[in-house]
């Protein structure tokens, strides 16, 4: 809160409005990537190619998707209660965003006018404030159906309401006993509290008690939480039409769309830096070399979609390839700048576990079929509940324990 | 000066959406307004340095409380509320009295010590106060009224549960 003695306050204001405009550039091409990674994985799992036309690979379908969602005429039903139907969506996306902002995507170290540059709002209890934003997130769900006033979305809004209370206790619960660990709230404290090498991360660490537990009930109650396979009721196709957002087209529709896969995005932040150790590598710091695995990760890609241009693709896919080709390497040769390394390496190594959270996500919703409603809420409350407070109770004994 | 303008900006929403609230005809629009009303307050615990209790403000409140009432008003799908005439007697002695209620409140504060250390505090004597420390009060100095108050609240939890079973 410097913000109120004055000087400081130009800087602040201004790498914060640069800091948002970069973090919301690659938030809106991640999320668009991530509809595209999702079908073409999906598609493999179900023995199909998935998009494959607009570009090498499918590669501009999210743009074509975008372009599609701005044009679509936007239908209002006539009965539905026009400000709470407008407002919805907007509440969704925006608490979804506005979440994001308090995720350190790497060290706290590194400073441009005296701001953290990984982190948007650098708060000293972030994981409450977090929480708080995410538990006025059902608003979006349960207000869209409420306003749509048409039957399958109230049906939808409904059971979301109720399923996202439910599992909001048990998600909140899983991540006390990485506060016990770690006697802070904040992230970068809760990073810290981890570091050393893969050993030392709250899931394994043997300094109090592993949150192996903890972490399988918070991912459990995660998915639940942002409404995707096996708990994916609200939107339950063979039942409710679309859910919540059936009465939404155009570009509610995919703000809808986008809250659902920034939510995602932060509830994988989440699992990272409380469970995974945030942005820290998993090897010790006497390492080097890994200094040169984001670079080695770049060029690989580089050599793939190389080899791909050269043997397999025609036409305009080998020119739109190649520029991917291009990109790759040019990334990865600055990558091999030893400069360059303390600002990549943070950052690489939060998103590549981010990424492997995506990838769990995906082949959960290739995988696995949907839960009986009756079901879902049993599961949520006579299993995952005992089961968070039991791993509590455990993990603070532990470090009474410990303490002597 | 910051602090100031805040102030009375979230002041003013605070207001402004009580108002919304008792004037609202559809019960989801007042329950709207009311958790603006939470929201609003959060952030003035935030501006006099209270960052815990801010958040849990939006947690407990606008979080959990609203959306059980959103939930039970969608569940019922309770319709547009019925206006009843004003009783004559309210209508004129309501705002007589409200306005003496104001005036005396405004009176009192301004009197007391809190009215003092208001109309003198200076933004610089903010500090932002200590998680660690609140829960220092709440579970070592002032321990026995804060179980006192869970055991009482779960009481309240088991009679919903009888009251409700009783039917049956």
């Amino acid at each position: 809160m410097e913000f109120f003695n004055g000087k400081p306050a130009l800087a602040l204001l201004v790498v914060s409005l640069v800091k948002i405009a970069v973090l919301l550039f690659v938030l809106m091409t991640a999320l668009a990537y991530l509809t595209w990674f999702e079908r073409k994985v999906v598609a493999h799992i179900q023995s199909r190619w998935g998009p494959y036309y607009v570009g090498a690979h499918g590669l501009l379908q999210p743009l074509a998707d975008g372009v599609k969602f701005l044009f679509k005429e936007d239908v209002t039903p006539p009965t539905a209660d026009k400000f709470v139907y407008i407002l919805a969506p907007f509440m969704a996306l925006a608490l979804a965003l506005t979440a994001i902002a308090l995720i350190p995507f790497g060290p706290p170290t590194l400073t441009l006018l005296g701001q953290p540059i990984f982190v948007v709002a650098n708060v000293s209890i972030s994981l409450v404030f977090l929480f708080a934003i995410t538990s006025i997130g059902v608003y979006g769900v349960a207000l869209a159906g409420w306003s749509s006033n048409s039957k399958y979305p109230l049906l939808g809004g409904v059971r979301s309401s109720a399923q996202m209370i439910s599992y909001e206790v048990s998600m909140t619960l899983s991540v006390v006993g990485v506060l016990l660990l770690a006697r802070s709230f904040g992230f970068n404290e809760i990073i810290a509290n981890q570091a050393g090498s893969i050993i030392n991360w709250h899931v394994f660490t043997l300094n109090g008690f592993p949150q192996i537990i903890g972490f399988l009930c918070y991912m459990t109650a995660a998915v639940a939480e942002t409404n995707r396979v096996p708990f994916d009721l609200p939107e339950a196709e063979t039942e409710l039409v679309a859910g919540f957002h059936t009465e939404y087209s155009a570009f509610k529709f995919a703000m809808f769309f986008m809250a659902e896969y920034a939510n995602m995005i932060t509830v994988s932040c989440l699992a990272t830096i409380l469970f995974f150790g945030g942005w820290l590598s998993p090897f010790p710091d006497s390492w080097t070399w890994q200094n040169y695995l984001p670079a080695a990760g770049l060029l690989l890609i580089a050599a793939y979609c190389a080899y791909d241009v050269v043997v397999y693709m025609k036409g305009i896919a080998r020119l739109q390839l190649s520029v991917v080709t291009l990109l790759a390497a040019v990334g990865g040769i600055v990558c091999l700048i030893p400069a360059v390394h303390p600002y990549i390496i943070g950052v690489f190594w939060f998103v590549a576990k981010l990424f492997v959270f995506m990838f769990f996500y995906v082949i959960v919703r290739g995988t696995l079929p949907r839960f009986r409603y009756d079901q879902l809420m049993s599961f949520g409350w006579k299993f995952l509940l005992p089961v968070s407070l039991a791993n509590l109770v455990v993990t603070a004994f532990f470090i009474i324990l410990r303490r002597g | 000066m910051i602090p100031f303008i805040l102030f009375f900006l979230l002041a003013f929403v605070a207001v402004g959406a009580a108002v919304a609230l008792i004037v609202a005809r559809e019960p989801i629009h007042s329950a709207l307004s009311l958790i603006l009303v939470m929201i609003s307050l959060a952030v003035l615990y935030l501006l006099l340095g209270a960052e815990f209790i801010s958040a849990v403000q939006i947690i407990v409140y606008a979080g959990a409380i609203m959306v059980l009432f959103v939930f039970v008003i969608m569940l019922l799908n309770a319709g547009v509320e019925e206006r009843t005439d004003f009783s004559k007697l309210a209508k004129w002695v309501g705002p007589i009295l409200a306005f003496f209620m104001i005036v005396e409140l405004g009176v009192w504060l301004s009197r007391s010590a809190i009215g003092r250390v208001v109309a003198t505090g200076s933004p610089e004597s903010y500090t932002p106060a200590s998680t660690v420390g609140l829960s220092r009060m709440i579970f070592q100095q002032y321990l026995l009224p804060f179980e006192a108050t869970s055991i009482l609240i779960l009481i309240a939890i088991i009679g919903a549960l009888v009251l409700a079973k009783k039917g049956e």
